[in-house]
């Protein structure tokens, strides 16, 4: 047998591991691991004392059992007293257990804490570096308290040795990114930045990372490291291959340090010293030189390395994107690659140039190679290839190769792969619009689009299509004849049907002076297609058809014979009858001038940005697609008139159908949030209201009318910001001490929040999903701080989209400073159009003082110290009251941890209570605060009180926190 | 880099390696849906796919599959030869390194992960230097000296793919 155990062999962990190998099926190993655990267990328990060895043998067991994907729900013990073992073995299978397997159990934390603590003040550097390995392992906040302070002086001392800095770095970097707020490099900065010099290359590969980790949030702090990473990268670029010894890797120079220093110039703009811009420019070009020269190596690692530094040096002149000498080099290089016969050059170059394609310098250049790109997108036998070609065509598109483009794209559609079929109709729709000269080749190449990938085309698109369409006259008769000949293909996709519908009840008349196009003819060709069609669909066509009435008189009779039929008349649907009955009605009460006014062609949409591309911005998740791109999307939409608002069948003709809203389950994406109670507005008084009127003139008052069948008079709500709800402090109470969930539902509206603090800065986002199937319009909100909250609160409300689509949600950022301590919550005005009516109602926004609390850990003295300081009357607050939900410690627990504070164990002498400690962070000044929570849990039920005692070094804090919580126990 | 994952022709797991903190049970998600969908994939194909926000970077060595997430700004190809260094790294250490020997001996290969990658980046690249520090760990290793090689007879059954050296050409 090849497989060889070196150093420590642990006999039973190998006859066990075997056993479990020969375990024939999943009940046996099941049955042979319970066997296993029980035999620990009874180990860990038993009087003898084991020794070193088996203990560690045992944990090793448990975390292969653990690793196999069971659950351990003991050894946690055992595997921290192995920590402090002084056999490394056994230390070190003490820390990979706690690295693997960590616990949130606070005493084992705290432990483990104090086992790495020794190890670290040690002096013993492979102790040390083991205690450092775990801290990077786990991360955990916890560790970041304890050791964040420690690490930065063990990385800079002059005295450690070059294994336990790497160590350190590394550390430090998952430390920070875990926890920023505790790494404080401060005083170290340049320290660590020289690291860059350090004599060991394996240093300088470690710390790099941090450093750049640290550039990127603190650029202005960090830019030294720029002058020192170039010439570092100077002297590796230069070197001989054999120069670096062990870190040059298959003849290639310390390819990972160079990579790291080229992503850590990524981080800065161009250097502006004109030496080290010179210096850097020379690298460059000299790694450019580098691919041209013949390969020291055949292997592929010789060539992996080489190239990775090559595109880390191209994504570099990318961003910098101020040499057009270097981009158009880089632009041929990567052509090279586009026909290289391996496969990962070929998607990479094809990824790389994607970027360079938006440079203006190299967007001709990346254009050369369009025949190569087409090519790959068809001959490519790997999707993931052909996917990146897709996307680079996309990126080369301009008006001089759009119509090439589209056509390669729509014919790759055809035996496009499914997993991307959705992206590719989004793309061919925003090309098409964005390049179109004339709107008969757009008009054609969506109706191609339907045709080929029906089911692929989403909402967005065809609802574009027709905003288009109706927001420009010139291609009204051109879209209408097209669409009806569409339309007379065998089998036609249901949004060919949709679009159909939709344009010919507006435009049907342009081409209804051809015989072959008469009213009839094209009234029966839609109508052969109602019955394969869903409801929407159908409903659609329904409002297709009293639009016909209006444009050609002499269809009225057919149509309204349709319509009496009893499948519509009496279909079991509700919206189909209801608008069966209600056109019926219309056709035959209205005269031909109130019909002429209802049903009047659609107005031009305003001015928006595609709603396609901010689909397919969702889609490609945020950075896919640049934010110069959107730009330029609006641009090119404003052209075409183009418009975001949806032109869906309820809006075109005033159906009253507000009466379905979608049945979303999770409306808010909110899954944290409380159940979403979806209650439906009442539709069947809406129907009920239908029918009792005499005629179709009021088929409803109040939320659902849309202005085209309703004659309500208009809305005479004030503008004025309503007065908050009465419930808007209880809504404000349920957040006190958490900083998610629905924060007010009601028939028409949810809003939930989600908000995240950090010193005196707190950001919280607000999702407003409309439940019902109708839109809201001039949907605004504002922000209020009245009185003296305007100087204590600094709040910044992000713009929120005017528009939000029935079953849709809007997202809104708010950006909250706190100036000073504070009392009053700011006031949230929100106002919309539903159907005509004006909403308007105010909320609190759950912004309280404690969610500025920095949690503090203090020893049971120093508490109680602080305490005693805090004694004068006024900075006391108190309350006793009567427990309004059951005395549950965990519940009890998270409660007071949701506010914000520390938790502070084993501090007040009754176990009972509850102590907590923490600073309110505010810009003018931190306050300090403590709070003593005392239950009297032995009471009878409905009898069980509290008393809260909360001291702080500001009386209104005090006396403010102790309201706030009062509600919440 | 976010997290890597070793894993058989067969899918079982090898060796997992976190460096984002995720639950369990996004752990054991995460590691479902990629390894079905790299085991999908075919020999030729590239290394590199795009995989939820993340970008995917895998190679296959014998038996074994070496998989890492990485991020958007990464370098694939730098990623692909920290894959085949850490492999360098098994071999060395364990001479002519095989599955059986990452099932075996697994933490060891976490042990000699940890001291080539940390936190998700390179720690130290050099292979002189990380072998130098797995066997000065080696040699303060108590005088309980097992060196055992395995034990013949306590294998499985099939163990020919297992058994086939990782750098087999």
């Amino acid at each position: 047998m090849p497989a060889v155990s070196k150093g420590d062999g642990m006999r039973g962990l190998a006859v066990f591991i075997s056993d479990i190998r020969n375990c024939k099926s999943k009940e046996a190993e099941i049955k042979r691991i319970n066997k296993e655990l029980a035999n620990i267990r009874s180990k860990f328990k038993g009087d003898k004392a084991l020794d070193g060895y088996s203990k560690k043998k045992y944990v090793c067991k448990l975390l292969f059992i653990f690793l196999l994907g069971h659950d351990i729900d003991f050894g946690h013990m055992e595997a921290v007293n192995l920590l402090s073992s002084n056999k490394y073995t056994e230390k070190q299978i003490g820390y990979l257990f706690i690295s693997v397997l960590v616990n949130s159990n606070s005493e084992l934390i705290r432990l483990i804490n104090n086992a790495i603590k020794n190890d670290l003040s040690s002096r013993n550097p492979t102790f040390m570096c083991l205690a450092l390995h775990c801290i990077a392992n786990v991360g955990s906040r916890e560790m970041a308290e304890a050791f964040a302070g420690e690490i930065p002086r063990i990385l800079v001392a002059g005295d450690t040795m070059d294994s336990v800095k790497q160590s350190a770095a590394l550390c430090l970097l998952r430390l920070y990114r875990t926890s920023p707020d505790l790494v404080l490099m401060g005083e170290w900065t340049s320290r660590v930045v020289h690291l860059l010099n350090d004599q060991h290359m394996g240093v300088v590969t470690a710390a790099i990372s941090l450093i750049t980790c640290l550039s990127q949030k603190n650029p202005e702090e960090f830019k030294t490291c720029v002058s020192l990473a170039v010439s570092r990268l100077s002297r590796i670029v230069s070197s001989a291959s054999t120069d670096l010894q062990d870190y040059t890797y298959y003849f290639v120079p310390a390819p990972w340090l160079s990579c790291k220093l080229l992503r850590l110039l990524q981080c800065y703009p161009p250097p502006e010293d004109g030496a080290v811009k010179g210096r850097l420019v020379e690298c460059l070009e000299t790694i450019l030189n580098k691919a041209q020269e013949p390969p020291k190596s055949k292997k592929v690692q010789h060539s992996n390395a080489k190239n990775a530094i090559l595109f880390e040096a191209i994504a570099l002149i990318i961003h910098y994107d101020s040499e057009p000498n270097l981009l158009v080099r880089a632009c041929n290089q990567l052509g090279q690659f586009l026909q290289h016969r391996e496969t990962n050059l070929r998607y990479l170059a094809l990824e790389s140039m994607c970027t360079l394609a938006s440079s203006e310098f190299s967007h001709e250049a990346v254009k050369t190679h369009i025949e190569t790109v087409i090519n790959a997108l068809k001959t490519e036998r790997d999707v993931s290839v052909r996917q990146r070609a897709a996307d680079l065509l996309y990126a080369m598109c301009d008006r001089s190769n759009a119509k090439q483009i589209v056509a390669e794209m729509l014919s790759y559609l055809e035996t496009a792969d499914y997993s991307i079929r959705e992206e590719m109709v989004l793309k061919v729709a925003i090309l098409a619009e964005k390049y179109a000269v004339d709107y008969s080749w757009y008009v054609d190449t969506i109706l191609n689009l339907i045709r080929i990938a029906g089911d692929y085309v989403s909402e967005e698109v065809w609802y574009r299509v027709i905003q288009i369409v109706i927001n420009r006259d010139d291609v009204q008769g051109y879209a209408a004849k097209t669409v009806f000949e569409a339309l007379q293909a065998p089998a036609c996709h249901e949004n060919m049907v949709k679009v159909g519908g939709y344009i010919l009840g507006e435009f049907g008349n342009l081409i209804a002076g051809d015989p072959r196009s008469s009213p009839l003819v094209q009234f029966n060709l839609l109508h052969s297609k109602f019955h394969l069609c869903s409801v929407p669909t159908r409903a659609l066509l329904l409002s297709a058809y009293i639009k016909f009435i209006n444009l050609f008189p002499e269809t009225k009779p057919t149509i309204q014979e349709v319509l009496r039929c009893d499948s519509q008349i009496r279909n079991s649907d509700v919206e189909l009858q209801q608008r069966a009955v209600e056109y019926l009605k219309l056709s035959s009460i209205a005269s031909t001038d109130v019909l002429a006014t209802v049903l009047e062609e659609m107005p031009p949409f305003p001015e928006r940005e595609s709603s396609i591309l901010a689909k397919l911005k969702k889609k490609k998740g945020p950075g896919a697609v640049s934010g110069n791109e959107l730009e330029e999307g609006k641009r090119e939409g404003g052209e075409l008139n183009g418009a975001g608002e949806r032109p869906g069948d309820s809006s075109a003709i005033g159906a009253s159908n507000a009466s379905t809203p979608s049945p979303s389950a999770d409306l808010l994406g909110l899954r944290s949030a409380a159940p979403v109670s979806a209650a439906p507005p009442s539709a069947g008084s809406l129907l009920v209201d239908v029918f009792s009127e005499a005629g179709p003139a009021a088929p409803a008052a109040g939320a659902n009318d849309d202005g085209f069948l309703s004659s309500a008079p208009p809305s005479v709500v004030s503008e004025d910001p309503a007065p908050p709800l009465p419930e808007s402090d209880e809504l404000l109470n349920k957040f006190v001490c958490k900083n998610n969930g629905v924060l007010f539902e009601n028939q028409l509206l949810q809003i939930g929040v989600k908000s995240e603090y950090r010193q005196n800065l707190g950001r919280m986002y607000l999702f407003y999903g409309n439940k019902t199937s109708v839109q809201f319009v001039n949907f605004t909100t504002t922000v209020s701080c009245p009185g003296e909250l305007q100087s204590q609160l600094n709040v910044q409300l992000k713009p929120v989209d005017p528009l939000v689509e029935g079953g849709a949600q809007v997202q809104q950022v708010i950006n909250i400073e706190c100036l000073t301590v504070f009392s009053d919550a700011p006031l949230l005005n929100i106002k919309f159009r539903y159907g005509g009516a004006l909403q308007n109602l105010t909320l609190k926004l759950p912004v309280a003082i404690n969610k500025f609390f920095q949690p503090t850990e203090m020893s049971s003295h120093d508490f109680f110290q602080r305490w005693k300081q805090l004694s004068q009357p006024q900075q006391e607050a108190q309350k006793i009251f009567k427990a309004n939900h059951a005395m549950d410690t965990e519940v009890l627990k998270a409660k007071l941890l949701g506010l914000g504070t520390a938790l502070l164990e084993k501090v007040d002498p009754n176990p009972d209570n509850f102590v907590c400690a923490g600073v309110i962070q505010t810009k003018a000044q931190q306050v300090g605060c403590l709070l003593r929570l005392e239950p009297n849990a032995q009471a009878q039920p409905g009898e069980q009180m509290y008393r809260l005692t909360l001291r702080s070094s500001k009386d209104t804090v005090a006396k403010r926190l102790c309201e706030l919580l009062a509600e919440q126990f | 880099m976010q997290f890597m994952l070793l894993f058989s022709r067969q899918g079982k797991l090898r060796l997992q390696k976190w460096y984002v903190p995720l639950s369990d049970k996004e752990k054991k998600k995460i590691t479902r849906e990629l390894v079905q969908t790299v085991l999908a994939r075919k020999p030729k194909m590239c290394s590199f796919l795009e995989w939820r926000d993340l970008k995917i970077v895998y190679k296959r060595y014998a038996s074994l599959y070496f998989c890492c997430a990485i991020e958007d700004q990464d370098n694939e190809l730098i990623t692909l030869e920290i894959i085949h260094r850490y492999v360098e790294l098994l071999d060395k250490y364990f001479g002519s390194v095989c599955e059986l020997d990452i099932i075996f001996n697994f933490e060891k290969a976490y042990f000699i992960l940890d001291e080539f990658l940390l936190g998700g980046e390179a720690q130290e690249t050099s292979k002189k230097n990380v072998l130098k520090a797995i066997e000065q760990a080696d040699l303060l290793q108590e005088n309980l000296d097992f060196q055992i090689r395995l034990f013949p007879g306590v294998l499985g059954p099939n163990v020919s793919a297992e058994s086939s050296g990782l750098f087999q050409s």
